[in-house]
């Protein structure tokens, strides 16, 4: 048993606190969380990453993340990483928002953010549903996805349309690199931890802003098993947000 | 003695009183009448090598300022009465993780979009905590241009001292006039340690900044801590001006430019041979309540003259615990009152 325990620990990553999540079974968070980790520790910038944590089921990320973390008020985790990073230009600072943070009340900071060419890292968790809040409808919800806030299934006429934000960003020129992934398997995981890599190189580099978005499993607020949300993204959500390299350089 | 004097206006002397304090952050977003504070920060960071940014919206700089104070900067933001209201949620969260800032607020006549005329009625907004939850705001309320520079000044070191927001309330007439300024003086930069700033964990365990409390009893505690905070802060930071409290049979009670108004009038009542006295409040929160429950022993009445419908008023009145009379003579939506509609007060009321 301590045998075993021992093992499992050397995996963690050193930005990694041993500890364990408060997130649902078959959640993405969790994995999102660890890829960063790996990065960070791979760039060997642990010691002088600062985090911003948003509002949102990842708020207690300061709970996982071994490193300089500050919370945001819901939606404003841009501005607060554009304050911290002009103060601080030799620090690698990142931020990690859900939907609702990043395209529903915060839309206003990230474009800002954004169009002013930031160098910072953002993790965008796309899972189509404000999981804390109790699984309402995000503003990347589907179309005819049944949310607390959509009972028949997002209507189109009503709702209105799931926002790509990252082909919203690509046209501003102070944006870098953007790049969508997904964590729904392994070789997804890998590719999604080649991307955030990429992301804080572009960051290390100072070249500017960059994003990445993690289309991500909620089962609890999709009202689905682990499998069938992997599935889900396989299918449904992939199709309508393409995974891949949305703006490069 | 006294040394060379700059004309300045009052919201350029206020962007100065900031740099001479170390300022190297500033966020802000256009408002009159604050504008020309923006643009002299937008010119004074680039000189001094800080950061200005014109925000998208005064949310963004209030949560700019909140990222910059997070990294260790002393920073700032302005605005005026609409623009203050939407910075309210991060100022409560500014002050529930204990970050230092100064945000300045040069009324406008509200409510509503209001107008850009001078007023005083965000007094409750700025002393009764404005955004969500238990917290308090160290308000700074300068009556001159000269003084708009040195409170700004102080605001930087009360909030580095107690690791609160500090907020200075002005209004569109101070910000706009121009008076004689003395730049030199002894003026000391208060150093304080911040090893609680992300500076990255470079050496140290990670620090954490944040206002989510969520175990059993830890939000109650982080309440009694800050309560605890605010009870120092009354106890030590109160600041008041007072005139001829000593024989009044009337006080005014007055802050901000009105207060100079209000001083005007007394020496013409005194002039006419009555007895009228002033209490200046300078910190709105701490309010000088000890100053005026003692005033009220000495006198019978209390003229409380505000650009507002009578809200400092309120706490005259909880700090004069019923020992005197108090009145009230307002002007609303920019109306300024001036040293005769004061006079008449006085003599209806003496
Ligand atoms: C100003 C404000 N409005 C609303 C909330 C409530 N709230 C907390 S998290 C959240 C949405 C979270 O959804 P998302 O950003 O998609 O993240 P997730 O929880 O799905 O990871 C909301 C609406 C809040 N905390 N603050």
């Amino acid at each position: 048993m301590a045998k075993e325990k021992k093992a499992i620990i050397e995996t963690i990553p050193r930005s990694m606190r041993d500890a364990e999540t408060h997130y649902c079974a078959g959640c993405g968070h969790g994995i999102v969380h660890r890829l960063v980790c790996e990065v960070v520790d791979e760039l060997g910038i642990r010691d002088k990453t600062i985090a911003v944590a948003p509002v949102g089921c990842a708020v207690l990320a300061y709970d996982y993340w071994d490193f300089d973390v500050t919370e945001a008020a819901h939606g404003r985790t841009p501005a607060v990483a554009t304050g911290i990073k002009r103060v601080r230009p030799n620090n690698i600072v990142f931020t990690y928002q859900g939907d609702g943070d990043l395209a529903a009340i915060g839309t206003a900071e990230i474009i800002h953010a954004a169009n002013r060419g930031e160098n910072i890292t953002v993790i965008f968790v796309n899972n189509g549903v404000y999981g804390m809040t109790g699984g309402q409808m995000a503003p990347t919800t589907l179309a005819g996805q049944k949310t607390a806030t959509t009972l028949s299934g997002r209507n189109l006429r009503r709702e209105g349309y799931p926002i790509k934000i990252l082909e919203m960003l690509a046209v501003l020129p102070g944006v870098k690199y953007l790049e969508r992934v997904s964590v729904h398997s392994a070789q997804d995981v890998l590719r999604a931890k080649r991307a955030i890599k990429k992301s804080f190189k572009t960051q290390v580099d100072n070249k500017g802003f960059s994003m990445i978005e993690v289309l991500s499993m909620c089962p609890t607020y999709w009202g689905l098993t682990p499998i069938q949300s992997v599935d889900r993204i396989k299918g449904e959500m992939s199709n309508y947000y393409p995974i891949g390299v949305v703006k490069s350089y | 003695m006294a040394g060379k004097k700059i004309l300045m206006c009052g919201n350029d002397a206020c962007g100065e009183g900031a740099v001479m304090a170390g300022c190297t952050f500033y966020a802000g977003y256009p408002i009159t009448p604050q504008n020309e504070l923006t643009a002299y920060m937008a010119k004074r960071m680039v000189e001094i090598n800080g950061t200005f940014i014109q925000a998208e919206s005064e949310t963004a700089a209030i949560n700019m300022v909140f990222g910059a104070a997070v990294a260790g900067a002393r920073a700032m933001t302005s605005s005026s009465s609409p623009g203050v209201s939407l910075k309210q949620e991060g100022i409560s969260y500014l002050a529930a993780c204990e970050l230092p800032c100064v945000i300045v607020n040069i009324q406008r006549g509200g409510p509503g979009l209001g107008n850009i005329a001078p007023a005083q009625g965000d007094y409750f907004q700025s002393v009764k905590g404005g955004g969500h939850g238990d917290y308090k705001v160290i308000v700074l309320a300068p009556s001159s241009v000269q003084e708009l520079l040195e409170h700004t000044f102080t605001a930087f070191n009360l909030a580095d001292k107690y690791r609160n927001p500090a907020l200075i309330l002005g209004d569109g007439l101070l910000g706009q006039m121009m008076e004689p300024v003395e730049l030199e003086g002894r003026r000391q930069i208060l150093k304080v340690e911040k090893p609680w700033t992300l500076t990255g964990c470079k050496g140290r365990a990670p620090n954490v900044i944040k206002s989510l409390l969520l175990g059993d009893g830890a939000l109650e505690e982080h309440n009694k801590k800050l309560q605890a905070k605010y009870n120092t802060i009354k106890a030590t930071e109160v600041r008041a001006q007072s005139f001829n409290i000593a024989d009044s049979d009337l006080i005014l009670v007055a802050y901000g430019s009105v207060a100079r108004t209000a001083k005007a009038a007394m020496s013409k009542a005194r002039a006419k041979g009555l007895k009228v006295g002033l209490v200046r409040p300078i910190t709105l929160w701490p309010f000088p309540a000890k100053l005026l429950e003692e005033a009220a022993g000495r006198t019978k009445k209390f003229l409380v003259v505000e650009m507002s419908a009578g809200q400092m008023v309120e706490d005259v009145m909880l700090s004069v615990k019923g020992k005197a009379e108090v009145d009230f003579y307002g002007r609303m939506g920019g109306g300024i009152p001036t040293e005769e509609e004061i006079m008449e007060k006085i003599e209806a009321l003496i």
